[in-house]
């Protein structure tokens, strides 16, 4: 039974440490404030230095970079880390018949999912663009970004709901497909298609990400460039083909390698409906068990260097896209 | 009072719509149309789940949720039992405690990140030495490195510290299973991101402001808190908010970080864990989810343009 002495005293402590760790932070600053501020000359910028940029570096290395490195060779362990293996782990990654099917779902997340994203994101920015009462539409399109994955994928577990044909339905894809006279399928048991109704999830999740992105970008192409182009007749279709997209051509890869990395990772969506079974599994997951289930911590590890290995010419692309824009 | 002010501008924009229709063939009527539909579309799964919230338990096993415009019956039950009843799987003291964790997790990691962030920022664009761009170009590598990586390490070195050749380098943090545990993690994995996008930012301030307060005599502590952080706070409040919906609404890092204990679960791992356990109890997952979803949209739709605006200042040059 929830009381509220119960409610109070769960809660007390946590509200408490927030302000304490706040507390702590905003007074170790205002004293490293203080005492750099009376360090005069040629230090001040050493000590600058060390009070602005370091904790952020040292949180980085520590979160990520010395991870990553140590992730990289428990990759060539075996399961409990106490032996070096070689490669076993991933020759046996490539072997496995389950895993073999996480490469091909996560290579279908990665291939099909940001495309449509892209595609339906450029296409909703383009027709709202001077749409008038553009807000309401973009706004409801927008708002699965502020629902986590978790509860998206409950409510898309609703809308997939099961119940056996004959009896009312209480999904709205079977009450649909009843409609239609079609006796529906338990839908998120139904290999390989299942994958494609999660797709759907992440799709509806990111799509309005895609369009606000795009919709900026297309915003700012140059009013004289559209007139020019509608002066020589352009209009519609072709105003879209031959002036908005080589517009907005960067904008577009940005979107598409943010979705096509987030896919990658993506983890929510597939524990969350249906824990990889079925035919479902992605790297992401399959990860997760190795380590958390199935306690494989080796076999874990090469799973995480794989999708990193995905990630890689991605990053690569980027920064030396960031470079270039540097140096203009 | 507010219908007789509105009155002239619904007028004009009525023309501006007429005006427009004519130079866009692309914002046709069949344009207007598709994005409706599509915007019913997005809408739809959502308010299924938020009507099911309300309906009695009976109902929402007989009948789908799109009947209730047929037969209206609403009931606040299955939310007094998930957030003032509780027991069993959802947790003696209902959902409310794991919404308290949320913040406690959410509002530290954003604080810290954004703090760190802007600090760091600063130095690489403003304070001048020698290994500044090497640095820059090493921070926005390690946003290639997905967080998958370094899970198991990071927890290890919250259990036992880091061990090099059986040699104690760092210590044990003697944080596993407390709410710093869920939280630094997201300040950690959020630094090359958060430091990229506020550098877009500070790097982009005037020249002339910070060599004219340099002129003045100010130090780099004096321009950092006079000038920097008072013109960067629209872009932190972006920035923050983006932060906020992503740590609120994570669950890897949680499952991984607070997967042992309820006492720092946050309500994103307490609804993938009650979905398992209850299954298809909608009666109590709905309503645990509408309300799982009710902070970050308040946040969302109250911060909806600064949102925006700090997504665009990463993503469009």
């Amino acid at each position: 039974m929830v009381t509220w002495s119960g409610l109070l005293s769960n809660a007390a402590p946590k509200l408490f440490q927030i302000f304490a760790v706040l507390a702590i932070f905003f007074g170790i600053y205002a004293a490293a404030f203080a005492y750099g501020a009376r360090i005069k000359g040629k230090s001040q910028s050493k000590i600058a230095l060390v009070i602005f940029l370091v904790p952020a570096l040292i949180l980085a290395m520590t979160g990520l970079g010395i991870p990553a490195i140590q992730t990289i060779m428990e990759s060539f362990k075996n399961a409990d880390s106490s032996k070096w293996v070689g490669f076993k782990n991933y020759a046996v990654a490539f072997q496995d018949p389950e895993i073999v099917r996480t490469f091909i779902n996560t290579f279908a997340w990665v291939i099909i999912s940001p495309v449509i994203v892209t595609a339906l994101g450029l296409t909703l920015a383009t027709m709202l663009n001077k749409m008038k009462r553009e807000a309401l539409a973009k706004t409801l399109i927008f708002m699965p970004m502020a629902i986590s994955f978790v509860g998206g994928s409950l409510i898309w577990k609703f809308v997939y709901g099961y119940n056996d044909p004959g009896t009312p339905q209480t999904g709205l894809v079977g009450q649909i497909l009843t409609w239609l006279h079609i006796d529906p399928p338990h839908l998120l048991l139904w290999s390989p298609w299942n994958n494609g109704l999660l797709m759907i999830v992440y799709i509806w999740g990111f799509t309005g990400f895609a369009m606000v992105i795009l919709s900026a970008a297309i915003k700012g192409i140059p009013a004289e460039i559209e007139e020019a182009a509608q002066l020589d007749g352009a209009t519609g279709i072709k105003m879209f083909r031959t002036i908005t997209v080589p517009m907005v051509r960067n904008t577009i890869i940005v979107v598409l390698t943010t979705a096509m990395v987030g896919t990658l990772k993506l983890f929510d969506v597939i524990h969350t409906m249906t824990g990889g079974n079925f035919k479902t599994d992605v790297l992401s997951n399959r990860m997760f068990d190795e380590n958390f289930v199935y306690l494989n911590y080796g076999r874990g590890a090469s799973l995480a260097v794989l999708i990193f290995l995905g990630v890689i010419p991605i990053t690569y692309y980027n920064i030396r896209s960031l470079r270039a824009e540097r140096k203009r | 009072m507010s219908t007789v002010i509105d009155a002239p501008k619904k007028v004009k924009k009525i023309k501006a719509v007429k005006s427009h229709g004519s130079d866009r063939a692309f914002t046709s009527p069949i344009a207007s149309a598709v994005v409706t539909v599509i915007a019913v579309l997005w809408t739809i799964p959502t308010f299924g789940l938020f009507v099911t919230a309300f309906r009695p338990n009976e109902d929402i096993r007989s009948t789908g949720w799109w009947t209730v415009f047929l037969h209206p019956k609403f009931t606040w039950d299955n939310f007094h039992a998930v957030l003032f009843a509780g027991g069993g799987s959802i947790g003696s003291q209902g959902m409310i405690p794991f919404a308290v964790n949320s913040l406690a997790i959410t509002i530290p990691a954003v604080v810290l990140s954004v703090g760190f962030g802007l600090m760091a920022a600063y130095a690489l664009a403003w304070i001048p030495f020698r290994f500044s761009d090497h640095i820059f170009y090493g921070l926005f590598a390690l946003q290639g490195v997905p967080l998958q990586l370094s899970l198991l390490p990071l927890l290890t070195f919250f259990a036992t510290g880091v061990k090099l050749f059986g040699v104690t380098i760092i210590p044990s943090l003697h944080i596993v299973g407390t709410l710093a545990s869920v939280w630094l993690p997201h300040v950690m994995f959020g630094m090359p991101l958060v430091i990229y996008l506020i550098h877009n930012f500070v790097a982009a301030l005037p020249r002339e402001i910070m060599e004219a307060a340099r002129v003045d005599g100010a130090n780099h502590f004096e321009v950092f808190r006079r000038i920097v952080l008072p013109l960067s706070i629209p872009a932190l409040a972006s920035i923050a908010i983006f932060q906020f919906l992503w740590i609120w609404n994570d669950l890897l890092v949680a499952l991984v970080f607070a997967g042992g204990t309820d006492d720092v679960a946050p309500l994103t791992l307490h609804l993938a864990n009650l979905s398992g356990n209850l299954g298809s109890h909608w009666e109590n997952v709905a309503p645990a989810a509408i309300f799982s979803i009710i902070i970050p949209l308040i946040v969302f739709l109250s911060l909806q343009r600064f949102f925006v605006r700090g997504l665009l200042a990463g993503s469009v040059k």
